[in-house]
């Protein structure tokens, strides 16, 4: 099993993407853009082109893999921490699914990978995506105009190294500052766990990270970059993680937003996503939380200090089991600043490891976290701790109050297993598990409440120690999502990293709400939408002048008609007046004139009947200037209007109407106002 | 060197102001330049090239100009107007136009044909924006001119389709300022066309650009601002806005949205996809919550304050902002507020034992749950988690106002508040605690929210600490355990920090008395009293018993059953404590004991209390004065004086009042013994001696007025006018006292024109309340002004001598509510034996920490003043962040005074008090070229004239060492 196509998506017409089967076994489709990228930006005359006739452009794709629950539980980040329920280990590739993800976007002829992340349920080539889904032959260099990683988190960037330097991709890599300072540390670790402990060969080294690294473009928030002439990209904060961004893409005045994961409350350390009214023509939200709504943060945050203290204060020692990055941190600035607040003494600590390097960076990267930190770091930095220490084994058994962290987060294997093993015995002790365990770990049988604990070499342990669980989880969560949805004002919306069951929930309920299209994409379903590109046309200052001259000022409300030719040149669009367009042409000026004859029961003479016929219109058309010339005929504008008798019927009149080109519309209403006829009374 | 370091200390981390009290300079009342205009001209011709012009009329514009020249000056500046090329210069004209035209006491209708003319004419866009201000300030200045209001609006209406934004915006303001809803203005026949000013402003709703949809939104506010009242049809055009791109733009729509829901909040508006209507203020308050989830921050606290002040919206919709209905997978979730009460009422206490007792509960219709309510669904909820503190302070503060005004709502947003006392920012956490203490009427607090309540009473900040136990004076407890939870916590509190003592006991008063009947229950475990054995008696000098004796005895005064309970050394503490703590003890109804002081506190009662009658009678009786001789005036006055003095004494609420009038009575017998001198019959060689009782009368009054004029709260403009009238006639007594005693003319001409400025200062100053003084010393004085201007000092001062002789005692009317501003030191308390040593030439931080009442502007007017044993004096101005106002009335200063001095050879005492500064001139008006800014602003406020010392000094003692080599 490789991975899926999820969706495609082919701007600015409709590019039927084929779907390929969910289950299992991934074909690559032969469709996929095996042509080589190239300036495919839609040039005007390709743009007015693609309404009519069938021009593909380009597609869009998603390739996710799914989630899949193994006993085996690496420390690879919080990688599911916070669900509160998990789907059941399901066959992997089916439906939307919550894991690794990799989206594939073409959006005006441009390829944009977004994220590439690593399955951590496999051990084999399956961990990764099959990147030959995007070309069999042929460099991916050629393929991909560029990736973008929206944060450290391994199933969002785990598989870059392999993709880079296995695979083979030299084009650029974009992330922002934090995310590159962070994610080398997170996937040298992968590394490590993966190669040194259970020994598995063909895995990218650390030489690779290294150079996978240097690929790697950083950017600020809220920047634009232009990946090339027409592809630019821009990041929003997206809170999450530290350094967790959105992107947009945008080519021309197309445009996607992808948004990774992101957290719409904000929270002790990090601040709440946000993004401007950009207005996208699709959004890609992550819908983790799509059925969720979710308590105040207050009351979680109270209860969980609530703990602590009493369990300190009885004299006991609780023990935090965490993932190294992420939850880990906004828990030691809670604990630190209530240990400040309430003066507390008791000593908190926290396992080594690679929390020592990250911490550094979380010090460094201010500028990402929330207000209260901003605000005060210059007084204080907040994650220069000055309650939390290092820990080390000896501590352990040291007496007295304390409160540890340690890794890994299940309870099943390292250090926190360790410490468990050595405090469950005492009733005045605590764990409490900040967020979800995997069946069949240590800390998923005590949170379901079991109190014997068989242990390797048919030890049983007792927990006598308090349980506790607390949900920390950084998510948007279904209002969020909406609220999200509300602030960008997108024009479609696509699901992803979520359950197919949720999804539709919130895809009804944002069909309802704001009336766009929603899409959830299944594993190997393409999504394909249209959207109305804006061509812009110049216009010539002399002409915009004189038709400004005629009229009053231009109101927004009302559209203008305005006479002018069109003139496509270079792939460009000038709107001239007709004489200057005559002269760039070197073509002369025809006239064209039309003729009408209308017949008029009139017995009196030519004379008489064109007098009559003058000031019926004099009456009519009270706004033109009306004429009646010397040799009989009647000139309204430049319409001319001649009487003659009927060469047959001596009581009806002809009457000669003739017009220009450009008076179409005054003439034809003159020749239907002088078809019904005069009126009688008039002499 | 120490010196220097000394001076650098003082420089980096105090405001020192040495006070010197010769330095009293005499202040220019008028710089005259009468060729104002004159001047101004030849400047402008002279200018060459236009950046001179513009530097000529920069200068200009540094000094004022007065109303008669203004006239001359504009004429000026427009003629240059004319001829000038340059834009910046016709800019500066015209805002310089605008300025003079804001003049005091100049009509600015005489330009107004001109500045309209010039703008006819005008081209460059920025000119014509400031032409238009000018425009306004003019309209403004002539608010009754109803033709030139209309003429100018006109105007406003033809640049409205101005290219630039500059100018619409300004245009609009002007329609704002100046637009009249009234359609009868037009019925003159004129041929003005009706105009709807809010028509066509609410046309500009929707410009292109934000600034002036911004400006129109504010003009708008300013129509409404100005009394008239808005068209409902308003509010749909606003909700539009309420999605606009700019933040700004949606700022204002939400003040706009409001205000037409105060207008209109009973109207009917139909919700669009649907077929129900409700009411508009309900509408509007769904809107407005929505906008608490804005994009932008500013739009965030905007919506959040003004919800608070919609009090008319129904208790449905009100109660909803606090509703985020929870789920979790689809299915029902309580939220941890609800478990918790659950837990409660079951009985059951601490929660979170068990894996998943919050594991959702029913199925929710996925068709019912409205993700995105345009209702009020969870606004606060919103707020109060919204990640800038301005957002959560403004949240909190409407959940205040809401739960002031609804019980109901009141006891429901009771957990989010408690909440709040978590937050990470302490601002916050202060905040909400304070808002709890205002609605503290209107609750009882759960056992478990009271534990949350008192889990902050460990927090390290002293101003959070005192503010959670002036929370719970006044909050009400359901339950015995409660109360006992509270004590235990207090308790634990003031082992934790000793110095919060005060704070606690008097918590713990006030607990009793609300709870008597909790108490009675607890009163034997408290005392650890045993029914059979004597237990041992408790340390009578222990904090913590003397709480817990607080807490019991102040329950036992409304609950005659407890005393009963006591132990005997229970009695003989209450009887030291009586007399050891008495405002914190109250007079118990004790076995075998007469209460003393019952009859006191029942007489308090009556509205019309006869201390009051006696007040008010004895204080007429002096007012009728003026007929009786001198001798007996002066008898009757100083009886007067002890009447008041000792009434103040006895009735602390008439304190003030008699304070006052006393104060007042002694300057004038002070006034009346100085005339009375002999000396005036004598002639002048013979009596220079003599002559200090007249002066030092004078000086006395001249610090009696300054304390009755600064030391008072509640001192109306009526007594202002007879404090200064007093003040005159004591500057007058020194005039005429020193011009007996100094020899030759010359100094006198000096004296005599600085008293004749203080008159015309006074006549400045008091010029409508001119007429209620007939007969007094100045209105004699003013009718022989002419007089006076022209003659010699020595005659000068004959008149006035006479005229303070005959002048007549004026009657001082008695404010409505007055008090006497008053500080107490708390720390340092001045008991240490133990010197504070530091090196000299380095400083020492000396921790004051004061209690004022009745101060107005504490942060401007208090000062702290060091006296140093070599007679050296510092004053030291405190942060304005160090004082905090805990109660209406009361400020709390606490701050760090640094001392700093040369080696001493023994430890002494420096003495440290309090020091109300004041400034008499701030009475003067303004003119309008120092609210343009161009002058700088501080100069005028922060001069301090005198100080009054208003609190008891405290002895610190200290002992500055010598600097080791």
């Amino acid at each position: 099993m490789g991975w899926n196509v999820l969706g495609a998506l082919s701007l600015p017409c409709m590019f039927p993407w084929p779907v390929c089967g969910g289950d299992g076994c991934f074909l690559p489709h032969p469709s996929f853009p095996q042509q080589p990228r190239g300036s495919s930006f839609p040039s005007p005359r390709r743009a007015l082109q693609a309404r009519g006739c069938r021009v593909p452009s380009g597609g869009l794709r998603q390739v996710a893999g799914a989630i899949a629950c193994s006993s085996r539980e690496t420390d690879m980040g919080e990688v599911r921490k916070g669900w509160q329920r998990l789907t059941p280990p399901s066959r992997p590739g089916a439906g939307q699914d919550v894991g690794r993800s990799c989206i594939l976007v073409s959006i005006g002829g441009k390829n944009v990978m977004l994220d590439c992340g690593m399955h951590m349920g496999f051990n084999d080539d399956r961990r990764f995506p099959d990147f030959s889904y995007i070309t069999r032959n042929g460099r991916l260099t050629d393929f991909l105009d560029c990736v973008i990683i929206s944060h450290f988190h391994l199933d969002h960037c785990g598989a870059l190294p392999y993709f880079s330097e296995m695979v083979g991709y030299d084009g650029p890599i974009y992330m922002t500052h934090p995310t590159q300072a962070i994610c080398p540390i997170l996937l040298e670790d992968y590394r490590k766990i993966a190669v040194d402990k259970k020994g598995e060969a063909n895995f990218f080294t650390s030489q690779m990270i290294k150079d996978c690294m240097k690929k790697v473009v950083a950017v600020h928030l809220h920047q634009t970059v232009q990946v090339d002439d027409e592809l630019e990209i821009k990041a929003y904060y997206a809170g999450h993680v530290l350094g967790a961004a959105m992107f947009q893409i945008k080519v021309g005045s197309e445009s996607v937003v992808y948004t990774g994961d992101y957290n719409m409350t904000p929270d002790r350390h990090l601040g709440a996503a946000w993004i401007d009214k950009c207005r996208p023509n699709l959004l890609i939200t992550e819908s983790t939380y799509a059925t969720t709504i979710r308590d105040s943060k207050r009351c979680r945050e109270r209860d969980f200090l609530k703990k602590v203290h009493e369990a300190v204060e009885r004299g006991g020692k609780v023990l935090i089991p965490v993932f190294a990055l992420g939850r880990a941190q906004e828990l030691c600035i809670l604990l630190e600043t209530f240990w400040e607040r309430m003066n507390l003494k008791a000593p908190i600590y926290f396992s080594t490891g690679l929390t020592e390097k990250a911490n550094h960076y979380y010090k460094l990267f201010i500028t990402w976290t929330n207000q209260k930190i901003r605000k005060t770091f210059v007084q204080r930095n907040m994650f220069e701790f000055k309650h939390i220490k290092a820990f080390d084994r000896a501590f352990a058994d040291n007496p007295g109050p304390m409160v540890v962290f340690a890794t890994p987060g299940m309870l099943h294997a390292g250090q926190s297993l360790q410490i468990f093993r050595k405090w469950a015995g005492n009733e005045k002790n605590m764990v409490i598990m900040p967020g979800y365990c995997v069946q069949g770990t240590v800390g998923h049988k005590i949170l379901s409440g079991q109190r014997k604990l068989e242990m390797e070499g048919r030890q049983v342990l007792e927990v006598k120690m308090q349980v506790e669980y607390m949900s920390f989880s950084a998510h948007a969560d279904a209002k969020g999502i909406m609220q999200l949805v509300g602030q960008a004002e997108p024009e479609n919306v696509l699901l992803v990293h979520g359950e197919a069951k949720k999804m539709e929930f919130l895809k009804q309920k944002i069909e309802q709400e704001f009336r766009v299209n929603c899409y959830m994409p299944a594993n190997g379903e393409t999504v394909t939408l249209p959207t109305s590109p804006s061509i812009p046309v110049g216009i010539s200052l002399g002409l915009l002048k004189r038709e400004m001259a005629q009229g009053l000022l231009p109101d927004a409300k009302k559209p203008r008609l305005l006479h002018g030719t069109l003139i496509m040149k270079d792939s460009n669009f000038r709107l001239v007046s007709s004489e200057q367009a005559l002269k760039e042409l070197g073509l002369a000026e025809h006239q064209l004139r039309f003729t009408c004859r209308v017949h008029l029961h009139d017995p009196r003479k030519e004379q008489e009947t064109a007098l009559r016929v003058y000031s019926h219109l004099k009456s009519v058309l009270k706004d033109h200037c009306v004429q009646h010339l010397p040799d009989g005929s009647v000139t309204v504008e430049s319409i001319l209007i001649q009487a003659a008798a009927h060469s047959e019927d001596p009581g009806t009149k002809v009457l000669l109407v003739s017009w220009t080109y450009q008076d179409e519309e005054l003439g034809s209403y003159l020749t239907s106002l002088l078809k019904k006829g005069l009126p009688q009374g008039a002499t | 060197m120490a010196a220097h370091l000394k001076k650098r200390v003082y420089e980096e981390f105090t405001k020192v102001v040495q006070q010197q009290q010769e330095e009293i300079a005499t202040k220019k009342l008028r710089l005259t330049k009468p060729s104002k205009s004159a001047a101004l001209h030849i400047d402008l011709c002279k200018a060459t090239s236009p950046a001179d012009a513009l530097q000529y009329l920069l200068q200009f514009a540094r000094k004022p100009v007065e109303a008669e020249s203004v006239e001359g000056v504009v004429r000026i500046l427009l003629e240059h107007y004319y001829k000038e090329n340059d834009p910046s210069v016709r800019l500066k004209i015209a805002s310089l136009l605008g300025l003079l035209s804001k003049t005091a006491g100049f009509s600015p209708d005489c330009i107004m044909d001109d500045a309209i003319n010039i703008l006819q004419n005008e081209k460059s866009h920025q000119v014509l924006a400031q032409l238009l201000d000018t425009l306004l300030a003019i309209g403004t200045k002539l608010p009754e001119n109803q033709a030139i209001q209309n003429r100018l609006v006109d105007v406003a209406c033809k640049h409205l389709t101005d290219t630039s934004h500059g100018v619409r915006n300004k245009c609009l303001q002007l329609l704002g300022n100046l637009g009249s809803l009234e359609k009868s203005v037009t019925k003159d026949g004129e041929g003005l066309a009706v105009r709807d000013v809010q028509k066509i402003i609410g046309d500009y709703f929707s410009d292109q650009d934000p600034r002036v949809r911004t400006a129109a939104i504010k003009a708008m506010l300013q129509l409404h601002e100005r009394g008239l009242k808005l068209h409902q049809t308003i509010y749909n055009q606003a909700c539009k806005l309420l999605s606009d791109d700019y933040e700004q733009v949606r700022s204002a729509a939400v003040q706009l949205i409001w205000v037409v829901s105060q207008l209109y909040p009973e109207s009917i508006v139909p919700i669009p996809s649907s077929n129900e209507e409700i009411r508009l203020v309900d509408d509007a308050f769904g809107k407005i919550c929505h906008m608490v989830s804005d994009g932008s921050w500013v739009v965030r606290v905007q919506a959040a304050k003004l919800l608070g002040s919609m009090e008319q919206v129904s208790s449905h919709f009100l109660e909803q902002t606090l509703d985020k209905k929870l789920m979790s997978d689809l299915r029902r979730k309580r939220t941890a507020h609800e478990r918790a009460k659950e837990l409660y009422s079951s009985g059951e206490f601490s929660s979170g034992r068990k894996w998943g007792d919050d594991a959702p509960k029913e199925e929710i219709d996925t068709g019912a749950v409205n993700l995105i309510e345009s209702g009020a669904c969870g606004a606060f909820v919103h707020g109060l988690e919204d990640e800038m503190y301005e957002v959560r302070i403004a949240a909190v503060e409407a959940l205040c106002m809401l739960a002031q005004s609804s019980p109901s709502f009141a006891e429901k947003c009771l957990d989010f508040l408690v909440d709040m006392f978590n937050d990470e920012i302490e601002e916050v956490r202060l905040q909400s605690i304070h808002t709890m203490r205002k609605i503290s009427n209107n609750i009882t607090l759960r056992e478990d929210q009271l534990d949350t309540v008192l889990a902050v009473l460990e927090d390290s900040s002293r101003d959070i600490r005192e503010a959670l136990h002036e929370l719970l004076c006044c909050t009400n407890v359901s339950t015995k355990e409660g109360i006992h939870l509270a004590l235990v916590e207090l308790l634990k509190n003031l082992t934790k920090y000793p110095t919060d003592r005060d704070s606690i006991w008097k918590c713990l008063k006030f607990l009793g008395s609300r709870h008597p009947t909790l108490v009675l229950p607890l009163v034997p475990e408290l005392l650890s009293t045993h029914p059979f054995f004597d237990t041992a008696e408790p340390d009578m000098d222990d904090p913590a018993y003397i709480a817990v004796l607080v807490l019991i005895f102040n329950a036992a005064k409304t609950c005659p059953t407890m005393p009963a309970l006591f132990s005997d050394h229970t009695f003989r503490h209450y009887a030291y404590l009586r007399d050891s703590l008495s405002h914190l003890v109250p007079a118990l109804r004790l076995p075998g004991r007469k209460l003393v002081s019952s009859t006191l506190s029942a007489n308090i009662t009556p509205h019309e209390d006869p201390s009051h009658q006696f007040l008010q009678q004895s204080l007429e009786r002096v007012y009728s004065l003026q007929h009786l001789d001198p001798q007996g005036a002066q008898e009757l006055l100083e009886l007067t004086i002890r009447d008041l003095q000792r009434l103040g004494e006895l009735q602390s609420e008439l304190a003030g009042v008699a304070d006052f009038s006393a104060t007042y009575l002694r300057c004038q017998l002070l006034l009346i013994k100085a005339l009375q001198e002999k000396l005036w019959n004598v002639a002048a060689p013979l009596y220079l001696k003599q002559s200090d009782l007249a002066s030092a009368a004078a000086k006395q009054i001249m610090e009696e007025t300054y304390k009755m004029e600064f030391m008072y709260s509640g001192v109306e403009n009526k007594q202002v006018v007879i404090i200064h009238h007093m003040r005159l006639q004591a500057k007058a007594l020194q005039l005429i006292v020193t011009a007996r005693t100094t020899r030759g003319v010359d100094p006198l001409f000096g004296m005599c024109e600085k008293f004749l400025q203080e008159v015309d200062f006074f006549q400045r100053c008091f010029i409508a309340d001119l007429p209620h003084l007939q007969d007094s010393f100045v209105d004699k004085l003013l009718d022989l002004m002419p007089r006076l201007m022209t003659s010699k000092p020595v005659e000068v001062v004959k008149i006035v001598q006479t005229m303070l002789r005959q002048s007549t005692f004026l009657h001082l009317p008695l404010p409505e509510q007055i008090h006497k501003a008053s500080a107490t030191i708390i720390e340092p308390a001045g008991e240490s034996d133990n010197p504070l040593r530091f090196t000299s030439g380095l400083v020492v931080a000396l921790d004051v920490d004061a209690t004022l009442e009745h101060v107005q502007d504490p942060q401007n007017t208090v000062k702290v003043q060091v006296l140093y044993p070599d007679g050296q004096a510092q004053m030291i101005h405190p942060k304005p962040a160090d004082f905090r106002n805990p109660g209406p009335g009361r400020h709390r200063l606490i701050t760090q005074v640094y001392l700093s001095h040369t080696a001493w050879t023994e430890p002494c005492q420096v003495e440290v008090r309090l020091l109300l500064a004041y400034n008499s001139n701030s009475r003067l008006p303004k003119s309008p070229w120092v609210e343009g800014g161009e002058v700088s602003p501080q100069v005028e406020t922060s001069v301090i004239e005198g100080t009054i010392p208003f609190s008891k000094s405290v002895k610190v003692y200290i002992m500055p060492k010598p600097a080791r080599r």
